[in-house]
């Protein structure tokens, strides 16, 4: 499956590189874009993005690469960022996290069967005054506790 | 103890519902600042940030006006000039840049404006990290809103100046807080840092003279335009004066961020502001300034939050991410979560960087899992050694810091609070707090099954 931008999409870039001297400088925008349109960045929007900025696409693969927030092919629906650093652990991130795995039955960085959720840990979310801190797709929850961690996965299967 | 009085500053408005919009913003006399700067020389705008003694929020605590002045003039360095605004917050205990944008976003934009017209810049981005979607989008809308209002544009607020302010969504990368791998970054690229000199005023984005500044550090210049920087310098201690917000987080009843002059004590912090240590468990460490900072004993209750008050008791304020550590935390376990921080967010370039965090990160690791050997410390102090300004950016000396504060009996008089724990897990060949059990000789007798990352 190709990829292209919708018009809309492709016009809010165009006008976007104009914001910079350089093309190369909308990348990280335009691979956000990507991500908008199609839930994930995969080759072919990388190939899309590489073409319309005039770069080669291992170079927009090489900058990709580097950043851990796009979300890639394969991600759940519900992507489970459980933050696990020091603030965040000192308040009970790992039993946060022991909880989400046992309950959805998968581990660090897997995705439930069905497409609904995937688990991660990641660094500080800058929320460490509101620990435990998950970031599940654009959303923050916090003050979470592993007992309240089921609720919060009832209410992620019940939203759209 | 009570409080100090203080009337807040840059969070008066950004703590009420719906303060974040336009039409309230200009209600309580908003960019009224920046008209009066914009009748201002730009050498007089530079010339009242440096008097008001105001320091960078970002971490380095570099007095603001002074580094504006390092742009070189037009005549020796011709073309455009930046501004960059760091917003990408990712220092481990820092959380108060957010509230400014989702809360109060005009008062950054403000002084956006009044710092371009300082350093003569008609450009200005601001790099948000990737994980703020609902700052960026208040601030995506603030920025239109001031559009509209002729905040920006080809003619701000009716002076003549030209200003374009773009939004730039980062991507989930610490090191693209430190200002030249944010350069990198916004220029499209992975987010290496680069060596210094040259600094980003003379040669910065885009191979032209910018000024990379931090979210709160401009939140303030409003102000000071408006009251003067007097009125700035009084607020806390004169040599290190103004409003400051703080980040309090771990063990305490209610963490939080909350705004008061320079110079809150940390005592003060914990027990005024973020209601005590809960359980009332005794203190353990103290973080005074984010997951960089040399730790401290609880003994250093009394010291003053500020850039030369840490300096004093070998530490830093940083970013004024405060972390309370009770008597229930292992301090290897702890340092063991820092560190796994630190080799995952360098970002590869230094040698020393790359492979220093890592192993450092594995040794705490194996230390903890009951695996420690007789030779660590010393292997330890050495890996920090080789790490301490020897690197492109300082996230090597930052991984350095909290390691050598808790073993560099040398160095850092604390280290003899902290190091006996980390000694008797050696000893012991097991976690004393019982944090983890001893797994490394059963790992390590397992061959072949076992993790290699395990067997340093
Ligand atoms: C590894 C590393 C990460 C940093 N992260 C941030 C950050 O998230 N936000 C920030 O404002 N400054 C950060 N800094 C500091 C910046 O390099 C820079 O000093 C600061 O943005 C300058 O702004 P100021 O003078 O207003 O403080 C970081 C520095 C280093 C070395
Ligand atoms: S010190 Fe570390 S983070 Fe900084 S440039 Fe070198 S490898 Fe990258
Ligand atoms: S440590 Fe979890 S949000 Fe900062």
């Amino acid at each position: 499956m190709s990829f292209t931008f919708t018009p809309e999409r492709r016009a809010k870039l165009d006008a976007l590189i104009l914001r910079y001297p350089k093309k190369q400088a909308a990348l990280l925008p335009a691979l956000r874009m990507a991500e908008e349109q199609a839930g994930c960045v995969d080759f072919d929007a990388m190939e899309h993005v590489a073409e319309i900025l005039d770069v080669s696409p291992a170079k927009v693969l090489g900058v990709f690469t580097f950043y851990t927030h796009y979300r890639r092919p394969g991600t759940g629906k519900h992507l489970v960022q459980v933050c696990a650093t020091l603030p965040c652990a000192l308040r009970g991130a790992e039993a946060v996290f022991d909880k989400f795995a046992a309950e959805l039955g998968i581990g660090q960085d897997e995705t439930t069967k069905d497409g609904m959720f995937t688990l991660k840990k990641v660094e500080c979310l800058a929320s460490c005054g509101s620990a435990v801190c998950v970031q599940v797709n654009d959303d923050y929850h916090e003050n979470l506790t592993a007992e309240t961690v089921p609720d919060l996965i009832r209410k992620l299967k019940e939203s759209r | 103890m009570s409080l100090p009085a203080y009337e807040p500053v840059l969070l008066k408005y950004a703590n009420q519902r719906g303060m974040h919009t336009l039409e309230a913003y200009l209600a309580h006399g908003g960019y009224a600042a920046a008209k009066k700067a914009l009748g201002m020389k730009p050498s007089e705008v530079i010339q009242a940030v440096k008097d008001s003694g105001l320091r960078g929020r970002g971490g380095a605590g570099f007095p603001t006006g002074m580094k504006w002045g390092f742009v070189p003039s037009p005549e020796k360095v011709p073309g455009p000039r930046y501004l960059c605004v760091n917003a990408d917050e990712s220092e481990p205990g820092t959380f108060k840049d957010r509230y400014i944008m989702e809360g109060d976003p005009h008062q950054l934009l403000e002084g956006i404006i009044i710092t371009c017209f300082a350093i003569g810049s008609n450009t200005a981005y601001v790099y948000i990290r990737g994980e703020f979607a609902l700052g960026a989008k208040i601030m995506e809308k603030a920025i239109e809103e001031a559009y509209r209002h002729g905040a920006f544009g080809a003619n701000v607020l009716g002076s003549g100046f030209k200003l374009e302010c773009t939004l730039h969504r980062g991507a989930g990368a610490y090191i693209c807080g430190e200002e030249t791998g944010l350069l990198t970054s916004l220029e499209g690229g992975r987010g290496y840092p680069r060596i210094k000199p040259p600094f980003p005023a003379v040669v910065g984005l885009f191979g032209q003279p910018t000024i990379v500044n931090n979210v709160e550090t401009l939140a303030n210049v409003p102000h000071i335009i408006e009251r003067g920087a007097a009125w700035f310098k009084a607020i806390g201690p004169s040599d290190d004066p103004g409003p400051k917000l703080y980040c309090i987080s771990g063990h305490v009843k209610k963490p939080g961020y909350f705004e008061g002059p320079m110079g809150v004590t940390i005592r003060s912090l914990i027990h005024d502001y973020a209601g005590g240590m809960i359980d009332e468990r005794p203190l353990k460490a103290i973080i005074a300034g984010g997951s960089s900072c040399p730790w401290i004993a609880p003994d250093k209750i009394d010291t003053p939050l500020g850039f030369e008050s840490l300096k004093k008791v070998k530490t830093m304020f940083g970013s004024a991410g405060t972390i309370i550590l009770n008597d229930s935390v292992c301090v290897v376990d702890a340092m063991w979560n820092i560190l796994r921080f630190y080799a995952h967010e360098s970002c590869g370039q230094c040698t020393p960087c790359r492979e220093g965090c890592g192993w450092l990160a594995k040794i705490f690791e194996r230390i903890e899992k009951g695996g420690g050997r007789e030779d660590d410390i010393a292997t330890i102090l050495e890996i920090c050694d080789n790490m301490r300004g020897k690197t492109i950016c300082v996230l090597a000396d930052a991984a350095a810091w909290p390691v050598q504060s808790i073993l560099d009996l040398k160095n850092y008089p604390d280290a003899a609070v902290f190091r006996p724990e980390v000694e008797a897990h050696i000893r012991e060949k097991r976690c004393p707090l019982g944090k983890h059990k001893a797994v490394h000789a059963e790992m390590v007798k397992q061959k072949g099954k076992i993790s290699p990352r395990l067997v340093v």
